[in-house]
């Protein structure tokens, strides 16, 4: 027994190194290290050969030929993306159109976290398992589906005449409305759950305290509910609003010829240009508008988890 | 909190549901159209559903994405684990912060840059593409929601049961599989199926890092949809909206049912004590 508990902290230690050494060593060589390589095919110059940019590092040349092509990096890819407008006007307006969505979320979404919160104990796991439900279900089907209806022959027209509440079709598929309607309807899960969780978790007796003295129920809900949902919906919005920046098929699909979003340019850069080295510039830059962000929503899910441990 | 729901909030709740259901509903609806504008209502029929079974190039695709799924899930579920177990128990340790940055940035990382960066990877690695890099590429980014679903679980986690085995001699492998793994079990499975539906979606990441011979569905319907919205598409669109709907439910159903049986084991084994 004494041999046993001498011998077990040191065995658990080697096993508890093997524990983090796993999944840390996967992340380094798949997460981070494909960073570096962006980053460094960012700073190469664009050719016809495979792969498509040079200079391509060749360990087995020596230390030599190495630094040689250490020489030819240079950063005219970025000056690039400064000089055609096509670049920045794509940045500015998929953080314009990704905000614009994460508010219209945030309005719509927050009145369906309140009702669950608010509905009798019993429905809320039904209501909770209805709201992740659409999110398991995949995301190109749900974009896929709203092409049949805003269509101009499509479902929501044909129903808007039917009634009669207007004669000619209304154009909305390729339009940037049709990208709104589409980032709110694929995020809105992603907003309501984190909001759900913090509006629940909500001291019921605070308002009851606040309508007992008077306090009139709009009154109560900004200066008690609203500010004790803060923390939910921060990390709700960060979850719609950092990915739809970089959002692909939702502008693909929905968006018109003029939907600048800086995933579908660096898509066409990459795929119909071939143009490896300046798409890399291009998700460098988009990768920097988005570290800060990124940090703050790690920072807050650190607090929150620091919190409920 | 207790006061029975509002006409406000039972709107709200109606509202958001119809807008969150209705177009998945319309796209199941019109799968059984037997027109081919895909808008007019022609009559019932399952003639599309027939086609589907002579187009092979679609099932060769559905082939692929299950396979990728499958595998990609279950490594990313091991890691994943393993990975929420250092997050909650390790302590501080070195880089501990650039690890959870690590797990936390691939939630929110536009697809576009992750798939980029293993595609570069995959070349400067000089890998052949195909099945192993799609394979990969999903298992990486997997493994991270795994981890946040697990970790979830491990909040929260009454250590006194691992303790007491551990003071009985109980090596800690041994503690792992016979106590830990199966409380957090449903969490695991949770994990699994969300990665496994993950994989099944995606786009983005599979075109940048597949080669060819590996074609998966997504890749296949995204081309086809880029044509024109066609019934075909509305019947896969429709069978797989079916099955990862029974499976979500199943699974609800079965931890749901552990978890009563678990509790009253429990309290069972609380009151012989008493």
């Amino acid at each position: 027994m004494a041999e046993q508990t001498a011998a077990s902290p040191a065995k658990r230690s080697i096993g508890g190194k093997l524990l983090i050494a796993a999944p840390y060593l996967w992340l380094l060589i798949f997460f981070l290290a494909p960073f570096l390589i962006v980053f460094k095919i960012s700073l190469s110059q664009v050719a016809i050969a495979i792969p498509p940019y040079i200079p391509t590092f060749d360990l087995a040349e020596g230390w030599q030929a190495f630094r040689e092509s250490l020489s030819e990096l240079s950063f005219e890819n970025y000056v690039w993306l400064t000089e055609d407008a096509l670049y920045w006007k794509s940045y500015v307006s998929s953080v314009m159109i990704a905000a614009i969505s994460t508010v219209l979320t945030l309005l719509i979404g927050y009145p369906i976290a309140y009702g669950m919160a608010r509905s009798p104990k019993s429905w809320r796991p039904t209501l909770l398992m209805l709201v992740i439900l659409p999110f398991w279900t995949s995301f190109l089907i749900r974009v896929y589906a709203w092409i049949g209806i805003l269509k101009n022959e499509g479902l929501l027209n044909q129903f808007l005449m039917t009634l009669g509440l207007i004669d000619q079709p209304l154009v909305i598929l390729n339009t940037n409305i049709a990208v709104y309607i589409g980032i709110v309807y694929s995020y809105l899960p992603f907003l309501v759950l984190p909001l759900y969780a913090s509006l629940e978790r909500l001291d019921g007796s605070l308002l009851e305290a606040a309508e007992d003295l008077g306090s009139p129920p709009w009154k109560a809900f900004w200066q008690i509910t609203v500010p004790l949902s803060l923390p939910g919906v921060i990390a709700g919005c960060f979850l719609v609003f950092i990915p739809a920046v970089g959002e692909f098929v939702i502008p693909d699909l929905l968006g018109g010829s003029d939907t600048l979003m800086i995933g579908k340019t660096l898509w066409v850069e990459f795929f119909n240009n071939r143009d490896w080295p300046v798409s890399s510039a291009v998700a460098v830059i988009l990768l920097m508008i988005l570290v800060i962000p990124i940090v703050l929503f790690q920072n807050q899910q650190q607090k929150m988890s620091e919190r409920d441990g | 909190m207790t006061r029975g729901p509002t006409w406000f909030n039972i709107t709200s709740l109606v509202l958001g549901f119809s807008f969150l259901y209705l177009p998945i509903v319309l796209l199941v609806i019109y799968s059984f159209n037997a027109s081919r504008l895909v808008t007019v209502w022609g009559g019932f029929s399952t003639k599309w559903y027939a086609s589907l079974l002579q187009n092979e190039q679609l099932l060769d695709a559905a082939w692929v994405t299950v396979r990728v799924a499958f595998t990609s899930a279950t490594i990313a579920t091991v890691l994943g684990t393993l990975a929420a177990l250092v997050l909650v128990r390790s302590g501080r340790f070195m880089g501990r912060s650039l690890f959870s940055g690590m797990i936390f940035a691939p939630l929110v990382m536009p697809e576009v840059i992750l798939g980029l960066s293993l595609l570069l990877l995959f070349v400067a690695m000089d890998q052949a593409r195909g099945f192993w890099t799609v394979m990969l590429a999903h298992t990486t980014f997997a493994m991270c929601y795994v981890a946040v679903v697990v970790q979830s679980r491990l909040v929260g986690f009454d250590k006194s049961m691992e303790e007491a085995a551990e003071d009985l001699g109980c090596p800690p492998v041994k503690t792992f599989f016979l106590i830990t793994l199966p409380i957090i079990l449903p969490g695991v499975i949770a994990g699994w199926m969300l990665a496994f539906t993950l994989s099944l979606d995606d786009l983005v990441i599979a075109s940048f890092t597949t080669g060819p011979g590996a074609t998966t569905l997504p890749m296949k319907i995204y081309s086809q949809v880029r044509l024109g919205v066609t019934p075909e598409i509305n019947a896969v669109c429709t069978i797989l909206v079916a099955v990862v709907t029974v499976a979500v439910i199943a699974a609800s159903i079965v931890t749901k049912r552990q978890q009563v049986q678990r509790e009253r084991e429990e309290r069972a084994a609380f009151g012989a004590d008493g």
